[in-house]
């Protein structure tokens, strides 16, 4: 199932948080103030939410991607 | 930087004969020549056009001796294939860096054999349709000035068809890192950058780069001579030939091996001198690798595969053995601190929570750490994977991850206050600390 996934330039992000206040249903931050963010694809309506947090990032850090077809775009965060 | 004095390697009949250092033959091009045969003579390629030599280094089975294992044929067809589509010449890149601390390989096959990477760097760019091809070592190393004065040595005897480059690049672990290489060789910056695009399609000055570790080349230099079928003749068939293994700690005579792989960690030892004392674990890959129980792993294949169900990996070919007297968890505080330093500082999730793991590690260590403290730790070690734009917090979050589980009798002896070693000393070498500053970015002092 294709659809668009939120990833993030981690060398762009400074941890500003805008993305956890806007998108808090996908971004969490981290103890650092670093977002944590739900791999799987935005469906429907959730769609322009997450584009409106794309827009507000203050470093232009935050991104709404074409998932690829078979795997998310980004690793998973959790190994353990 | 701390480095295991490295003596004359060793390859016994037990294991069969090394290929890329039995034979000493420096930067002399004529004794070279005699000794591995000329260089077999190509054509450079098309742009978009894979030479000759991508099929047969495919059929070879080689796969990156860096630490990746993956496929070199394959790689060099990706090159090929993003050279045509971006319409960009490729660019060849020799990662001869050696930013592993426990790790000697290349800068001993570098002064061994130094024309066989060479070789094997002119050779591929041909293959792949590039006409430069740089050799990339760390700023202060021996290397740089072994590569340079044998690069004059062939272009005094007519050059090569390719131009080739020596670089020298700063000394910090992240370097290495093949984003950071790239995007060294194109703007000088070693730094590494957000992916995908992946080098192999957009690396130096957004061109395909082939980008791969020295003994990778040297290896592709006699695929061209001897073909793929006597490539395969010796090791793992899943990724035959020869690796070099940098072999360290508690053993008699430690240096650098060349066996086949597939070599069993007890054979390496062996050949190693054998240990000096009953030894308690083992670091495999270097410190981006994971420790393994010496009992779990003495008998598994040095493979990629054969070291998977103990949890340890070959990486660029890393062994250092653990002596019972040491203590695996203060070993592992002293590299986890090295290596949260080694970062480049550009990502939140590494700079920080590296810092963060790495405090951690010094509290256990110190025995100071209670049982929340280490269920935060765990919680650390889960999220930060993953979250740097390259993979160096990935990697120290494996080693970090790993002592936890080899360790576990000790983490509880030190959770109630106590250790368990005698040892005063480290067996993990860590290089001495020059100032590591943050990287300033452009930008950054604006916030």
């Amino acid at each position: 199932m294709s659809g668009h996934i939120v990833t993030i330039d981690r060398i762009a992000c400074d941890g500003f948080g805008t993305c956890a206040q806007l998108l808090p249903e996908r971004v969490i931050l981290d103890e650092w103030g670093y977002p944590l963010i739900d791999p799987t694809p935005v469906q429907g309506s959730e769609r322009q939410h997450a584009k409106r947090a794309v827009n507000a990032c203050p470093r232009l850090a935050l991104r709404l991607e074409k998932a690829p077809h078979d795997a998310p775009a980004v690793r998973p965060t959790a190994r353990r | 930087m701390t480095r295991t004095s490295s003596p004359a390697p060793r390859a016994v009949s037990e294991v069969g004969a090394p290929r890329l250092l039995g034979e000493h033959v420096g930067v002399d091009l004529a004794k070279h020549v005699a000794t591995f045969g000329a260089m077999p003579a190509q054509h450079r390629v098309k742009r978009g056009h894979a030479g000759p030599l991508v099929a047969e280094i495919e059929h070879s089975g080689l796969a990156g001796r860096g630490g990746g294992w993956f496929p070199t044929g394959r790689k060099m067809h990706a090159v090929v294939t993003a050279a045509r589509t971006s319409r960009k010449d490729p660019v060849v890149v020799v990662n001869a860096m050696e930013g592993e601390p426990a790790a000697s390989k290349d800068s001993v096959l570098v002064h061994r054999n130094p024309h066989l990477v060479l070789d094997g760097a002119v050779l591929a760019a041909q293959a792949v349709g590039s006409s430069v091809a740089y050799v990339v070592s760390h700023r202060g190393g021996r290397s740089i000035g072994t590569l340079e004065r044998a690069v004059e040595q062939r272009n005094a005897r007519g050059g090569d068809p390719v131009e080739l480059r020596v670089l020298a690049a700063p000394a910090r672990y992240v370097s290495s890192e093949e984003s950071a290489l790239a995007q060294f060789v194109g703007e000088g910056i070693a730094l590494p950058v957000t992916v995908p695009p992946r080098v192999f399609e957009s690396g130096v000055r957004r061109r395909p780069t082939l980008l791969s570790n020295a003994e990778t080349f040297a290896h592709l230099a006699l695929i061209a001579r001897r073909g793929s079928g006597w490539f395969r003749e010796v090791g793992d068939p899943s990724g035959p030939g020869t690796m070099l293994v940098s072999v360290s700690g508690a053993v008699a005579s430690p240096g650098v091996i060349e066996v086949p792989t597939g070599t069993t960690m007890r054979q390496i030892l062996g050949l190693a001198g054998g240990t000096t004392g009953a030894v308690s674990a083992a670091v495999t890959g270097g410190y981006g690798g994971a420790w393994v129980s010496a009992g779990a792993a003495i008998d598994l294949p040095f493979t990629v595969a054969g070291l998977r169900d103990a949890g340890g990996t070959p990486g660029a070919g890393v062994l250092v053995v653990l002596p019972t007297d040491a203590c695996g968890l203060v070993e592992t505080a002293n590299v986890v601190r090295w290596m949260a330093g080694q970062g480049a500082g550009q990502c939140g999730p590494c700079r920080f929570g590296l810092a963060a793991v790495a405090q951690d590690f010094a509290m256990l260590s110190n025995g100071k750490l209670k049982g929340t403290g280490l269920a935060g730790l765990e919680r650390r070690l889960g999220i930060i994977p993953g979250r740097g734009a390259c993979r160096h917090p990935d990697g120290a979050v494996r080693f970090a991850a790993s002592a936890l589980q080899v360790f576990g009798d000790e983490v509880q002896r030190h959770l109630s206050g106590h250790c368990s070693a005698g040892r005063r000393t480290f067996v993990l070498p860590v290089p001495s600390e020059k100032v590591t500053l943050p990287v300033e970015r452009p930008g950054e002092e604006w916030r």
